[in-house]
């Protein structure tokens, strides 16, 4: 690999002034211009996050124990899954991708840094008066937003001044989000290495290109929806209130115009960081690059037609029910080309089975699951019973929680010992992934069955006859969290702290990519001068 | 530096995007509204006379294959004013087949000297009829307000369901029309009395 890149020791030759610009102390974070470390700031936002919302998660779950009110009364209860719902999409999933492509994209383009570095540092400090914001409301009159996640209309114009807070939280981050894309495809359409064109990109990057444009897209969309919201509680403008004209199921329309795209958004990446890591330890190069690239797109093209597919049950016509239902099921066309292409990768290959590996395994097995309800949901008649239910809350748990989550901790095992020049314990690595793995399907699996049998999601209470499987899913969402305590004490903090074998410029020894071609850990500063391409260098490529 | 230059261009570019599309996200306002009339998928967005079965609607109308003439029902009209007003059907019965679509005008009339709101409400006769009598079009399901002395015609457009019982023959919709309280100032007090004593006085 390295005959076929010419680095011409240039990295080694920087070392000695890698540090020399970069400030001390508190002040390298909040004035940080670097893109590994605003990468760093956001994985570490990103996983505080998902250990809240886990929380809120694992109050739910206390709740649903058993039948019968303990824990938390009903309006507490409904704040917890809204909060829950909030925290881990725009707080956990989204800036944990952010963070991620703040670390490898400019490493895998050879770009010194990304595009616009102060924009950068103020993409992510915008995410921490938003994520204050979010989590105030629990104390302002009439608690936190109790909407659900998806803050329909007209029950945001029912709630107190938490609701306004939760606009403006969203408003942070949705211009978070879209500084942040811009940041990233100009960073990647105008500073690739010479001679990496488009087609030569790594899949994350190409991925994260795809996703930076749907969220430039549909963010400013959101942006739209939320401040009708907010006018038609404050100024009297009636978008989504029948009395002066307006309409509640348009909300629905505006606010799934965006919703669909961003289920995509969160999982793109996570397509881009798998199709890095089956290669890697199948030994083999990536089946059908070019495939991948086109179903990315498709996925994303289609991710604009398909938003009815929530709202079967509002009173849509036939006719525009079969058209949504038939461009959802058209999904599934890109989405298998893909989780084909990584099984035809591994076939034949010499494959190992690291923590990354077991991760991106664990991802196509349980993701693929998550897929088939997708489809099965997709069927209007079906999902007219499905509507609403456990079912669903299985459904895009397996796809966010396995699906994103899962590729996220791949991509961490994957990619530390670069950031942190430690290799992390393997042991405890597959400890950490099967405890997951196990875990998330005694949590997750039930829920099919509860969905099947009836049982309606964001309810405090339920009848007796789901007492079993609730407690099963209960037990094993208290595993998991403390699966991801572990995680964060055992395998996180010991290579944050540099203890552990030092990690070789090259950890595993069949990646391929630009990121392995600077030291462990990632100099400060990299690729100050673009490192030269062999002109047929498609190695370079996942 | 060129780069730079380059850099700030496409920001510009997709700056502009982000803008257009939040000016798209309120764009969808007025398209779903024409899209919703266009298409007729919002009954919300209709007129009251734009409504299936008001006559001039300009959806179909109720699919009118299923009229069983073997049997003939006889529907008579019966009209309850509670108050100083007049309300009457303008036929007294009429004759119609399940499955055909029929419509009868009421009249209605204030003889007050001030405006009313009221609404009327049906019952029928035999009570089993109810379920299978549909109403596409009623002045019961609205309040109307009149102007003094003002007099008005209203439809009650129905359809008998075939599966009603073989046993009815006959159907009496009775409505009595009440005042709403509150959506026109009530009649004052003084007024009420002078009518009162002048009607005794005659």
């Amino acid at each position: 690999m390295s005959a076929v890149i010419d680095t011409g020791g240039r990295v080694g030759a920087h070392d000695h002034d890698d540090h020399h610009h970069a400030p001390t102390g508190w002040r390298r974070w909040v004035f940080a211009t670097n893109h590994k470390d605003i990468g760093t700031l956001y994985l570490v936002f990103a996983f505080t996050n998902l250990l809240v919302g886990g929380v809120l998660a694992l109050m739910i779950r206390a709740e649903l124990f058993q039948p019968g009110l303990q824990i938390v009364n009903p309006e507490l209860f409904n704040q917890l899954t809204t909060m829950h719902g909030l925290i881990m999409v725009f707080g956990a999933i989204m800036p944990a991708f952010v963070g991620f492509a703040n670390w490898m994209v400019p490493l895998q383009i050879g770009a010194p840094d990304m595009a616009f570095a102060r924009m950068n540092n103020f993409s992510f400090w915008l995410t921490i008066p938003a994520a204050a914001l979010l989590l105030m409301s629990f104390f302002m009159p009439g608690g936190a937003p109790a909407t659900g996640w998806t803050i329909y209309a007209p029950l945001t114009m029912q709630m107190g001044p938490s609701m306004d807070a939760a606009i403006f939280a969203l408003h942070l981050l949705g211009a978070s989000s879209i500084m942040g894309s811009i940041n990233i495809v100009v960073t990647i359409l105008n500073m690739r290495a010479p001679g990496m064109t488009l087609m030569k990109m790594p899949l994350f990057v190409w991925t994260w290109l795809i996703t930076a444009y749907l969220l430039i897209a549909v963010m400013p969309v959101l942006a739209g929806a939320i401040t009708m919201t907010l006018t038609d509680r404050h100024f009297g403008t009636t978008f989504f209130n029948p009395a002066g004209g307006g309409d509640p199921v348009m909300f629905q329309h505006i606010f799934w115009f965006f919703g669909h795209p961003e289920v995509y958004i969160m999982i793109l990446p996570a397509f881009g960081i798998i199709s890095q890591i089956v290669p890697a330890f199948s030994r083999k190069r990536l089946f059908g690059y070019a495939s991948m690239v086109y179903a990315t797109s498709s996925i994303a093209i289609l991710s604009f037609i398909v938003w009815a597919h929530h709202m079967y049950t509002t009173g849509m016509p036939v006719t525009g029910q079969l058209f949504f239902m038939y461009a959802t099921m058209l999904i599934s066309v890109p989405t298998g080309v893909k989780v084909f292409n990584w099984i035809a990768t591994m076939w034949k290959g010499s494959m190992t089975f690291e923590t990354p590996m077991l991760f991106a395994v664990g991802f196509i097995f349980v993701f693929t699951m998550g897929g088939f309800t997708g489809l099965i949901l997709s069927m209007a008649p079906i999902d007219l019973q499905l509507q609403d239910g456990y079912y669903v809350v299985a459904h895009f748990h397996y796809v966010l929680v396995a699906g994103s989550l899962f590729t996220m901790f791949a991509g961490y095992y994957y990619w530390s010992p670069k950031w942190t020049g430690v290799m992390y314990n393997e042991t405890r690595g597959k400890i950490h992934f099967w405890w997951t793995l196990i875990s998330f399907n005694v949590t997750f699996g039930p829920m099919h069955f509860l969905g099947l049998a009836g049982m309606p999601r964001r309810y405090a209470d339920y009848p007796m006859q789901f007492a079993d499987f609730n407690a099963w899913a209960s037990v094993g969402a208290f595993a998991f969290g403390i699966a991801q305590v572990y995680f964060f004490f055992f395998i996180v903090l010991p290579t944050m702290r540099g203890q552990g074998a030092k990690a070789a410029q090259r950890p595993w020894e069949a990646a391929e990519g630009l990121e392995w071609e600077v030291p462990s850990p990632a100099p400060f500063h990299t690729f100050d001068n673009p490192p030269k391409l062999n002109a047929d260098a498609n190695r370079i490529v996942a | 530096m060129g780069m730079r230059q380059h850099n700030l261009w496409m920001l510009r570019k997709l700056a502009v995007v982000a803008l257009g599309m939040f000016a798209f996200g309120y764009a969808l306002v007025p398209i779903y509204k024409a899209i919703c009339e266009m298409t007729g998928i919002n009954i919300l967005a209709l007129g009251e006379k734009e409504l299936p079965g008001s006559g001039n609607a300009r959806l179909s109308k109720a699919d009118n294959s299923q009229v069983d003439t073997s049997r003939t029902i006889t529907v008579e009209f019966d009209a309850n004013a509670r108050g100083p007003w007049q309300f009457k059907p303008m036929q007294r019965s009429v004759q119609v087949h399940p499955g055909q679509l029929m419509s009868v005008m009421y009249e209605f009339q204030n003889v007050q000297d001030r405006s009313m709101s009221a609404q009327a409400i049906p019952s029928y006769a035999p009570s089993e009829a109810s379920a299978h009598f549909n109403k596409m079009e009623c002045f019961c399901f609205n309040q109307y307000t009149l102007a003094p002395g003002e007099k008005k015609q209203w439809p009650v457009v129905f359809v008998i369901d075939p599966k009603l019982s073989k046993s009815v023959h006959t159907i009496t919709l009775s409505y009595t029309f009440f005042e709403v309280g509150s959506k026109t100032p009530a009649a004052p007090v003084s007024k009420v009395s002078a009518v009162a004593v002048s009607g005794e006085g005659v």
